[in-house]
């Protein structure tokens, strides 16, 4: 290049793309590009349709839910409002218990902490459409599984307080959660790896003639990674009994999704170039998700193989604790998201249904909080992340492997030195 | 008894160990209705059907973290990357999930799997069909790495892998497969039949992880080796008429020093040999563990005869590949010193 300026270019010159999101920081929201179908639309196929007939699935959008509360079409589950109610307490709890938390690492009390606000729908729901011994192997944003399975909020607090009651012995991040006996699988901080390995269990199932399923969770932008690509590959080919999932919440860090790919097409789109039944989903509405995820259940379990389902929503929260979302996209963006609130959109369908009035919900608010708060005593008085380790020096050494092998049992015995 | 080439002995190991435990499946490229490049799973599929030996897409991610799912599920898989050098695309899989998933769980999951992995040079295979990457996964905790030198300790070795409850990296030296390749390049190829490890039951045994083995007694001085360079250390002793004790060390990780300490304190002189490149190579673990243990027994400086740092060089993989005049030179540089 010339000094002082840019060499002159040919008029046919090449061009680069560079994605840019519609709104940043000090901008107006602009969600204008995204289209809404009418709930209902496009129907419920029928089990064994595969991804040729579901082109309107993967591009368009299923929804159950309009804006007021009133639930349409072929979609909308034959649930009673018991469960509906139990999903709204499990979404109350969820929201809860990240408020606390956050609060906590706010207070110096735990080094980290990943929020899902905005997103309860997505695991709350799914995990209430699945069998309790189907297999979860989720991100870092699914803490609603475990408390739609009752994982007690003891243990998941003196996970993310690292101390003496962490059923991780203080090894892993804060969320990182672990727990065979409620379907969930280790959470690693390495994004993607989850998605080929829930693949590899429901190939296991199948082997073995269980009657297991499992379910994988990623978000928009981990399908970047080749590990996706991998999951879906396999999947296919093996018609592996799975569901995998992208929650695409619009976000990664401060990359919009249009980083991913989103640009050019929707994150459901890509799974039928592998052949693979895929649906977009209104991820803020409870019922949709329930729905769509019940239907990618009952084709794994008969054998008609994995379903893709991408969960339009939006990360209403930071990333993380590590991240102020107002440095890279405008503060008014998750009021503006056209899809609403999932908890609100479910209590207004309760309320319209007649199962629910605003008191109430304000009572089970409180309730919620207070449980949670209760809970946070209890695990607080366990202990607190702190400059002294609740674990003993010896425990590192502990799990590497199976047995101690004598190069870790010399170095833990070097500890004196 | 039967002989054996080490291909027949990994075949019969995975026959053996899959006849004996429905939780055993095997898969990878061509692994299945082909048989493996190499010809390790011939007749697996034909035996225990395409449930239990299957070929997979070409991808080692998935390859890799499939059998990690299935593993965690309770199934003890066995997975066949084609060639090691082929293993980078799997080795977030290997290296973040399969060796952390036990601790970072706090033993709520593990990974009973088998990673075997053609590996090594002297094939003119080029940059990318030679390449020796055991430090890469040495240095990885929570691996466990196993390099057979012949075909009575690979099958002995394999089924242990196969059955330990942690992941277990197993390097199949390939120059080796057919014949106990001793670096004289030009000297007629020699079948396994005529070698006493060749000699292996039918039946099932194993070796356990951790024990390596003497391949020759001596005084003069150790020779710590595994895989290919067992053979080329035992042909250099002979061909410098060095009275060297080779010790095969055939599980890396965990090591047996008592083995190591018992003929360096011996011998009082130590050669390390491997193939792969020199700089930060398990070699180097090696030195510093004999220096740390035997450091007063050392009559001479350790030596390392090893590849270069360069990568595999196709037309010039004789000059690369550590072969008997270059052993020798490095023993009678620790006699002498």
């Amino acid at each position: 290049m010339p000094e002082g300026g840019e060499a002159p270019r040919p008029a046919n010159a090449l061009k680069l793309h560079i994605p840019k999101p519609h709104a940043r920081p000090g901008e107006t929201p602009d969600f204008s590009d995204i289209d809404l179908p009418d709930p209902g639309e496009p129907p419920r196929p029928a089990l064994n349709a595969t991804h040729r007939d579901m082109r309107r699935h993967a591009y368009g959008l299923v929804r159950v839910l309009d804006m007021q509360g009133n639930a349409h079409g072929s979609w909308a589950p034959a649930i009673g409002p018991e469960v509906l109610l139990r999903g709204l307490k499990a979404m109350l709890l969820t929201r809860a218990f990240d408020e606390r938390m956050y609060r906590a690492q706010r207070q110096g009390k735990i080094s980290f902490y990943v929020q899902c606000r905005g997103e309860e729908a997505v695991a709350v729901a799914q995990t209430m459409a699945l069998q309790h011994g189907d297999m979860c192997f989720p991100s870092y944003r699914q803490q609603g599984i475990l408390i739609a399975r009752d994982y007690p909020l003891v243990d998941m607090m003196c996970q993310l307080y690292s101390n003496a009651g962490d059923p991780m012995k203080g090894r892993q991040l804060p969320v990182m959660y672990s727990s065979q006996a409620h379907g969930f699988f280790t959470i690693s901080g390495n994004l993607a790896t989850q998605m080929p390995q829930a693949v590899g269990w429901a190939m296991a199932s199948a082997y073995s003639g269980d009657v297991r399923i499992a379910a994988s969770w990623v978000g928009e932008g981990s399908t970047a990674e080749g590990d996706f690509h991998a999951a879906m590959t396999f999947a296919s080919v093996f018609g592996a009994p799975v569901i995998l999932n992208v929650v695409n919440n619009q976000w990664a860090i401060s990359s919009f999704q249009g980083m991913a790919g989103g640009e050019q097409t929707t994150f459901a789109a890509r799974g039928l170039g592998y052949g693979i039944p895929s649906i977009r989903v209104d991820g803020n509405d409870f019922l949709a998700v329930f729905a769509v995820t019940q239907w990618a259940a009952e084709r794994a379990r008969a054998n008609l193989g994995p379903t893709l389902i991408e969960h339009f929503t939006y990360r209403a929260g930071a990333h993380s604790t590590s991240d102020d979302p107002s440095r890279y996209r405008p503060a008014e963006e998750a009021a503006a998201w056209p899809l609403g609130d999932p908890i609100v959109r479910l209590k207004d369908h309760l309320i319209a249904i007649g199962e629910w009035d605003e008191q109430v919900h304000a009572a089970a608010e409180k309730e919620t909080q207070e449980t949670v708060r209760a809970a946070g005593r209890e695990a607080e008085k366990i202990g607190i992340l702190g400059g002294v380790s609740a674990h003993a020096r010896e425990s590192m050494f502990e799990d590497v492997y199976k047995e101690l092998p004598w190069h870790l049992r010399q170095q833990r015995d070097e500890g004196g030195l | 008894m039967a002989v054996m080439t080490m291909i027949e002995a990994l075949n019969s190991a995975l026959d053996t160990v899959m006849a004996r435990d429905p939780k055993v499946l095997t898969f990878g490229e061509d692994v299945g209705y082909f048989g493996g490049v190499f010809r390790v799973t011939e007749n697996l599929q034909k035996k225990y059907g395409a449930q239990r030996c299957f070929d997979t897409p070409i991808n080692e991610t998935g390859i890799a973290g499939v059998a990690i799912g299935m593993a965690v599920y309770g199934l003890r898989p066995v997975i066949e990357i084609q060639f090691a050098d082929y293993m980078y695309p799997a080795y977030d899989q290997l290296v973040s999930e399969a060796a952390r998933i036990r601790h970072r769980s706090a033993g709520d999951f593990a990974v009973p799997l088998t990673v075997r992995m053609p590996y090594g040079g002297g094939i003119f295979g080029g940059q990318t069909h030679s390449q020796s990457p055991e430090a890469l996964f040495t240095h990885v905790s929570g691996l466990k790495t196993v390099v057979p030198s012949t075909p009575y300790d690979a099958k002995g070795l394999l089924i242990a892998a196969i059955e330990d409850d942690d992941p277990v990296i197993f390097l199949e030296p390939k120059r080796v497969y057919n014949g106990p390749f001793d670096g004289r390049r030009d000297a007629p190829i020699q079948p396994w039949t005529k070698h006493p490890a060749s000699e292996v039951p039918e039946e099932y045994f194993s070796i356990p992880l951790g024990k390596a083995s003497i391949a020759r007694e001596g005084e003069a001085c150790t020779v710590l080796a595994y895989g290919t360079m067992v053979h080329v250390a035992l042909a250099a002793a002979e061909d410098a008429g060095i009275d060297a004790e080779v010790i095969d060390l055939r599980t890396l990780i965990p090591v047996d020093i008592e083995a190591i300490v018992a003929s360096v304190a011996k011998t009082g002189r130590c050669v390390i040999v491997h193939e792969a490149t020199r700089t930060s190579g398990y070699g180097a673990e090696l030195a510093a563990l004999v220096q740390e243990h035997c450091f007063y027994h050392l009559e001479a400086p350790i030596a390392r005869v090893t590849g270069y740092d360069t990568p595999y060089p196709h037309a010039l993989e004789w000059e690369y590949f550590p072969n008997p005049p270059r052993i020798g030179a490095a023993m009678r540089a620790v006699m002498e010193a």
